[in-house]
């Protein structure tokens, strides 16, 4: 194949160029030392005039360079400085021949480039070329003479600066070819150009001092450079359910995909929460802690072992499922457990607070991409443009879709022109003002109801709780858990009703009817918060307000039940050895911690059921049903009622969002529920993937969402902070029971790291902490953090109002000219 | 080269890696839907052969896309401007749609294929057949020329700031780039 150059047609010398500066650029560094027993210095200096010439001349010189090249074989003995001494040996035979190699290689590229005839960056580089050329020829001039064996000419503080200036450039080059808009071929020379230079040249900089050194900086950024692609290849093997997805794009277009890309991202964070909770706080208990048995609050009560393995009650999360890891009330209140001297009370409360912690930083760090990724519009007047340049959506790929999206786009533009025209007209403006108010308030009348209705049931289950639960059925028992999840389903099929009277435009419709269901969820599940603080209040009605009173006395009676096991009398400071009662018949202090956690581990498990069901009932035998019984049916079932249903986004979002806030208003108390809450985001992801692409269409008005994004990660933090409240409150403000938890026995829960602080940290670091904590440094702080703020905002106001002005500026520059 | 037939050398992988926004599965997942366009004799050679226009269409994410033949045309680097591709410019092609690609890239090149009649701006015949691009074959979708004439008026209003008519490079990625549906999709996916 060393023939095959000879040709002349600049395509094909592209292409052979490419495929031999491969296998030139291993040996390039080799060759550059070859050439020394040629001599060549004379034609060397022609070549170095004319390399402004055509690339005839090049062709042949590369010809020639490349059969010595091949034909030499390879010494790579010498180590990288070689190309060091080569540059400033002039006087040296074999520098000059080095050179002048380099020089062809040089020379001939850049006389390709000119012919590509493309690009400035092409004649910067060419311009850089040609300085570092006259350098070089100056260099050979004034050191053709001497024939000395000086090993290193002194290079010039300025030189070297300029050349790293040149090499960091060339990097940067290298860094961003890809944002070019160029060619694959000019690209690949481009770069190899680039690869050479900077490979050649990096060698020449480390020179003096500390060349090693920079040899081997050099060799680590590369190899560090390579980890990193490896690494992102690895990352992006890894997303899983790429090609799911993948197939729901093509089909629905990207706003159906975007909601699975939600379910995806959510389950991320529910893993992380899942690692947290199962690493630091149930496998610890579950090793090192005391085993169950061990302890009263460890065991199922006597009175309860009965029924203690039965399904029912395991499903209802009682009986051996709540005495274990999975509830807050098995685990003890030691300081430290196991021979890890493992700090488990500390540990509980760091992985809650850290939890919350993580979720904030994780929504808002999403929230932050997503506007930038906005554009930070402030310009909105763009709606036509919009609608031509970026309303096709390149991912779909089926025809059918496809027909759809041509429709839609058709009528989107037919709708935008006559808005455009008659938005002055005021035809019938009353009747729809009317027909507005009326859609509103019918919508308020569903959310009352709702409400009511919650609290209704709530008080009915309190009813039945007083009056002991075995006495009724399911039904009453899982009242309120279905109550709300059939609201949950019927309320926003309402509200789609209520709001094809109000006659929007599309995209405010989504809007009202989002707004509308989150106040619905919203209502639910503060009416469910409220209901359940009422029943903590009620159960502690049974003994008196938690006070350290009550604790003596139910611990006073739990003396003398034991004392009547000694038949003695009540022993003040008993030196006999404790009686090996069986924990199970201890009788048991209040444990609403536990109680709370299992109402949310009910409720997430209920509404897992409800969603599941409503799948395979609305969607599925829906779908079956006007699939066969449309041939012996009056109408034609799958153009008019009831057709198949289309992908609801925005509940489904919903959905997934109040969800999440309610694993984080309960993952304190529960420490399983993220592990349930994975496994429900698993299964839920195959169900509704594969009930998509059987039982869906594609929808008739395909709009895109992306907009909605930061919308629902607002709704999101806002969830999130609305969750986190009723935690945060009972951690600061509530006793912790005193007979179940890590925190029993103390009288608030965050008490535990003032207890950390003394025990396991230097004294002077308590005295600090103490010191920041103060309320005389803390106030301050929020001071200067509230006018941080106010600061930045005027800022970004001015920066919106400079932006504006030199809109206007461009535009008059431009009419004027 | 005989034992790795069905791959591409690993340094030319590597720089495709350097000069694209792909990873390396998706290089190589398009090296293999490319040869599998190509008729089985030709498939050693995939790197270096060209790929009609027709065939290049078969594939299921250009298929229903109504700028089918001027992705083909822009991307294609043939010199008898037929619109065949190169393994090469496949790979443009699918780094400029790519997830990771900047706006820049994306709008540069949607203008180009915009630009029906390749002269470095958009005028007024290039959005009427745009349009039509857009409303689909059917002739009961297509807009009236009232309609069509009030559409391009409204958008040339809107986009065209120095007012000659005509909408170039500058002010389309200046509209386009503060769209946020835009990248998300101007995305195909192989």
């Amino acid at each position: 194949d060393g023939s095959d150059d000879i040709e002349g047609g600049s395509a094909v010398e592209n292409e052979e160029n490419t495929k031999e500066t491969d296998k030139g650029k291993k040996q390039a560094t080799p060759r550059t030392r070859r050439g020394h027993a040629r001599g060549r210095d004379r034609h060397g200096d022609e070549d170095d005039e004319d390399d402004e010439g055509g690339m005839r001349r090049a062709g042949p010189r590369r010809h020639r360079s490349r059969r010595r090249g091949r034909a030499a074989g390879n010494e790579a003995s010498d180590s990288d400085m070689e190309p060091v001494k080569a540059r400033k040996n002039q006087a040296n035979q074999k520098s000059k021949e080095d050179d002048e190699e380099d020089e062809d290689e040089k020379g001939g590229k850049s006389g390709k480039g000119k012919n590509e005839k493309k690009g400035d960056k092409k004649s910067d580089k060419k311009g850089k070329k040609e300085k570092a050329n006259k350098k070089k020829k100056d260099k050979k001039k004034s050191g053709s003479g001497s024939d000395s064996e000086s090993e290193e000419e002194p290079i010039t503080e300025e030189e070297l600066a300029k050349l790293k200036e040149e090499v960091e450039e060339k990097k940067k080059l290298i860094a961003t070819l890809r944002n070019k808009p160029w060619k694959m071929k000019k690209k690949l020379s481009v770069l190899k150009e680039a690869q050479l230079f900077v490979e050649k040249f990096e060698g020449a900089l480390g020179k003096g001092k500390g060349k090693k050194f920079y040899a081997y900086k050099v060799m680590m950024t590369k190899k560090w450079m390579k980890f990193q692609r490896d690494f992102e290849n690895f990352k992006t093997a890894c997303i899983p359910w790429e090609m799911k997805i993948k197939e729901i794009e093509s089909h629905f277009g990207s706003s159906v995909a975007s909601y699975f890309i939600f379910l995806r991202w959510m389950y991320g964070i529910n893993m992380i929460l899942f690692g947290l909770t199962f690493g630091l706080v149930m496998v610890p208990e579950a090793l090192m802690g005391k085993p169950y048995g061990s302890l009263p609050r460890k065991t199922v009560p006597r009175a309860e072992e009965a029924t203690a393995m039965n399904f029912a009650t395991l499903w209802d999360f009682s009986g051996f499922a709540q005495y274990s890891v999975l509830f807050y009330g098995y685990y003890n209140n030691q300081r430290t457990i196991g021979w890890l001297k493992f700090r488990m009370p500390l540990s509980y409360f760091l992985v809650g607070v850290g939890s919350i912690g993580y979720s904030f930083m994780i929504v808002t760090r999403t929230m932050a991409k997503n506007a930038n990724d906005d554009g930070g519009g402030d310009d909105t007047s763009f709606n036509f443009s919009w609608k031509m340049f970026t309303s096709w959506d390149y991912l779909i790929g089926n025809p059918e879709t496809a027909d759809n999206k041509f429709a839609s786009i058709t009528t989107s533009f037919k709708e935008a022109i006559v808005e455009e025209q008659e938005s002055r007209k005021e035809e019938n403006i009353h009747l729809t003002r009317f027909l507005r108010v009326l859609a509103n308030f019918l919508a308020l009348c569903t959310l009352a109801g709702s409400g009511y209705l919650i609290f209704f049931v709530v008080r009915r289950s309190q009813q039945f709780a007083l009056e002991g639960l075995e006495n009724y059925g399911w039904w009453e028992r899982n009242e309120v858990n279905t109550v709300m999840s059939l609201l949950g389903m019927f309320c926003p099929t309402l509200f789609d009703v209520i709001s094809s009277l109000e006659n929007y435009h599309p995209r405010i419709a989504l809007r009202w009817q989002l707004g509308r269901i989150f106040a619905l969820f919203l209502g639910n599940l503060y009416t469910f918060i409220i209901a359940l603080m009422d029943e903590i209040n009620l159960k502690a009605r049974y003994f008196l307000p938690f006070t350290l009173e009550e604790e003596k006395i139910v611990k006073y009676n739990m003396t003398i039940w034991e004392a009547s096991l000694y038949n003695g009398t009540i022993p003040e400071n008993s030196t006999a050895p404790p009686i090996q009662v069986d924990p199970a018949d201890v009788p048991r202090g209040p444990c609403w911690e536990t109680m709370v956690g299992q109402e949310f581990v009910r409720l997430t498990v209920s509404d897992m059921m409800t969603t599941y069901i409503t799948i395979l009932i609305g969607d599925f035998l829906r779908a079956v049903f006007v699939r066969f019984f449309n041939y012996c049916w009056c109408w034609d079932l799958e153009y008019g009622f009831p057709s198949y249903s289309e992908f609801d986004i925005s509940g489904n979002v919903l959905g997934l969002i109040f969800n999440q806030g309610m694993i984080w208003m309960g993952s304190f108390y529960a420490p399983c529920l993220p592990a349930i809450n994975v496994f429900r985001l698993h299964t839920s992801m195959y169900l509704q993937c594969w009930a998509v692409m059987c039982c869906n269409v594609p929808q008739e008005r395909v709009f895109k969402a992306s907009r909605s994004n930061n919308f629902y990660m607002a709704m999101l933090l806002f969830i999130l902070f609305l969750s986190t409240l009723p935690a945060v409150y009972t951690i600061v403000s509530i006793p912790p029971s005193f007979d179940c938890g890590p925190f029993s026995g103390k009288t608030r829960m965050f008490e535990v790291i003032s207890e950390t602080l003394e025990h396991d940290f230097p004294s002077w670091f308590g005295k600090v902490f103490g010191y920041a904590s103060n309320p005389g440094l803390i106030l301050p702080f929020i001071l200067l953090m509230v006018l941080s703020i106010y600061y930045l905002n005027a800022t970004s106001k001015s920066y919106k109002e400079a932006n504006l002005e030199l809109k206007k500026k461009l535009q008059s520059v431009r009419i004027e000219n | 080269m005989g034992g790795s037939a069905s791959l591409i050398p690993r340094d030319l992988l590597s720089e495709y890696q350097e000069l694209t926004f792909l990873s390396k599965q998706e290089i190589l997942l398009a090296y293999k839907r490319f040869s599998e366009l190509l008729p089985k004799e030709e498939r050693e050679n995939a790197c270096s052969v060209r790929v009609p226009k027709s065939q290049i269409l078969t594939l299921p994410e250009l298929r229903a896309n109504p700028f089918q033949q001027r992705i083909c045309h822009v991307f294609s680097t043939s010199e008898i401007e037929d619109g065949s591709m190169s393994f090469e410019d496949f790979l443009d092609m699918l780094s400029v749609f790519s997830d990771s690609a900047t706006s820049d890239i994306k709008s540069y090149y949607a203008f180009r294929i915009f630009d029906f009649d390749n002269d470095g701006i958009l005028d007024r015949k290039d959005l009427e057949q745009l349009v039509n691009c857009l409303t689909g074959q059917g002739e009961g979708s297509r807009l009236s020329s009232a309609e069509m004439d009030q559409l391009i008026q409204n958008i040339l209003e809107e986009s065209d700031i120095d007012k000659d008519g005509t909408i170039n490079l500058a002010e389309f990625q200046h509209v386009v780039s503060r769209s946020p549906d835009f990248a998300s999709s101007f995305k195909i996916v192989l």
